[in-house]
């Protein structure tokens, strides 16, 4: 089973997949650009406002998707004992804490002029902010502890138990009163947003995951080399 | 026409700073860990090219290892 997660196999087909990703984000991003910022309609409500949504709400989704993985290969680490998955979840980590701050400093913005102010302790808001210090926790016990082992226990613990918070993200909006509005996209019911939105949105979504398998990519081949590094010093 | 793209109703603002913060984050994350790639690739080539003929042996004998020196563009 593990054979697909090979780092030699895996280096190989990073390095390859690299340029063509890029090239790929690079035209799904320009088209969502266009399509978010002059294509798609106003709302009635928000006005000009709604086109912080094709930012916000793609950063928020990537950032909670990265999260749970990380979280599975963490608890995966534990019944399989594979070091592999800790660098994959590693590697992972800062796209994920760089989306979760583009969905606070977004929200942010979009707050004022919808809701009068720039910051609210909000149930949705505040377990961000949580998910924030989560992954700034995850990254930073990799850099405190010099003891490989503990530092990827540690690690593993934090986004574990961070993973209690994932749900409370989700379904803030339905449990407490708060500011934000609830979901309007489902998987399982009919999407509340107008194509018209709903495609920029989609595209936008797609150039945001392209950018985070990217930095995956790029990150994963450099904790690969530093290992190999270690190893040359040892030979 | 163009000032309107601008302004949006008096949002532009909020718009332009939200995107325009998006934008330079993501150059900012791809600058850092490009910085990084490099960096290691270099650091790797340096240590290869300073080992003795029989570890130089062993080393390149892995696939891996070769293929780190081949996408860091090195001449070993």
């Amino acid at each position: 089973m593990f054979e697909f997660f090979n780092p030699y196999k895996i280096f190989r087909i990073n390095s390859t997949l690299q340029k063509i990703i890029f090239f790929c984000f690079i035209i799904v991003l320009s088209v969502g650009l266009v399509e978010a910022l002059f294509l798609s309609p106003e709302d009635y409500l928000q006005k000009d406002s709604v086109r912080i949504m094709y930012v916000h709400v793609p950063a928020a989704w990537i950032s909670l998707g990265i999260f749970s993985t990380i979280a599975l290969l963490s608890f995966s680490v534990f019944i399989f004992k594979n070091k592999n998955l800790i660098l994959i979840s590693k590697s992972l980590a800062p796209s994920g804490i760089l989306f979760t701050l583009i969905a606070l400093v977004t929200g942010s913005i979009w707050g004022k002029p919808t809701w009068g102010t720039w910051w609210a302790w909000d149930a949705r808001i505040t377990s961000m902010l949580i998910l924030f210090i989560l992954y700034t926790l995850y990254l930073l016990s990799f850099r405190i502890f010099e003891d490989q082992d503990k530092s990827n226990k540690i690690s593993s613990i934090i986004a574990i138990f961070g993973a209690i918070n994932i749900p409370i993200i989700k379904f803030s909006v339905d449990w407490w009163n708060t500011l934000h509005q609830p979901a309007s996209i489902s998987l399982t019911e009919k999407s509340a947003i107008h194509t018209s939105m709903l495609i920029p949105l989609i595209i936008m979504t797609a150039a945001f995951a392209l950018f985070s398998v990217l930095i995956f990519l790029m990150k994963y081949n450099t904790e690969l080399i530093k290992i190999k590094n270690k190893g040359l010093k040892r030979l | 026409m163009i000032s309107e793209l601008i302004l949006m109703n008096g949002y532009g603002a909020y718009v332009w700073s939200a995107f325009a913060f998006t934008l330079v984050s993501f150059l900012s994350l791809y600058l850092i860990i490009s910085f990084q790639l490099k960096k290691e690739q270099k650091r790797f080539e340096e240590n290869f090219s300073t080992l003795t003929e029989e570890k130089y042996n062993v080393a390149i004998s892995q696939n891996i290892h070769k293929e780190i020196l081949k996408h860091s563009g090195s001449k070993i």
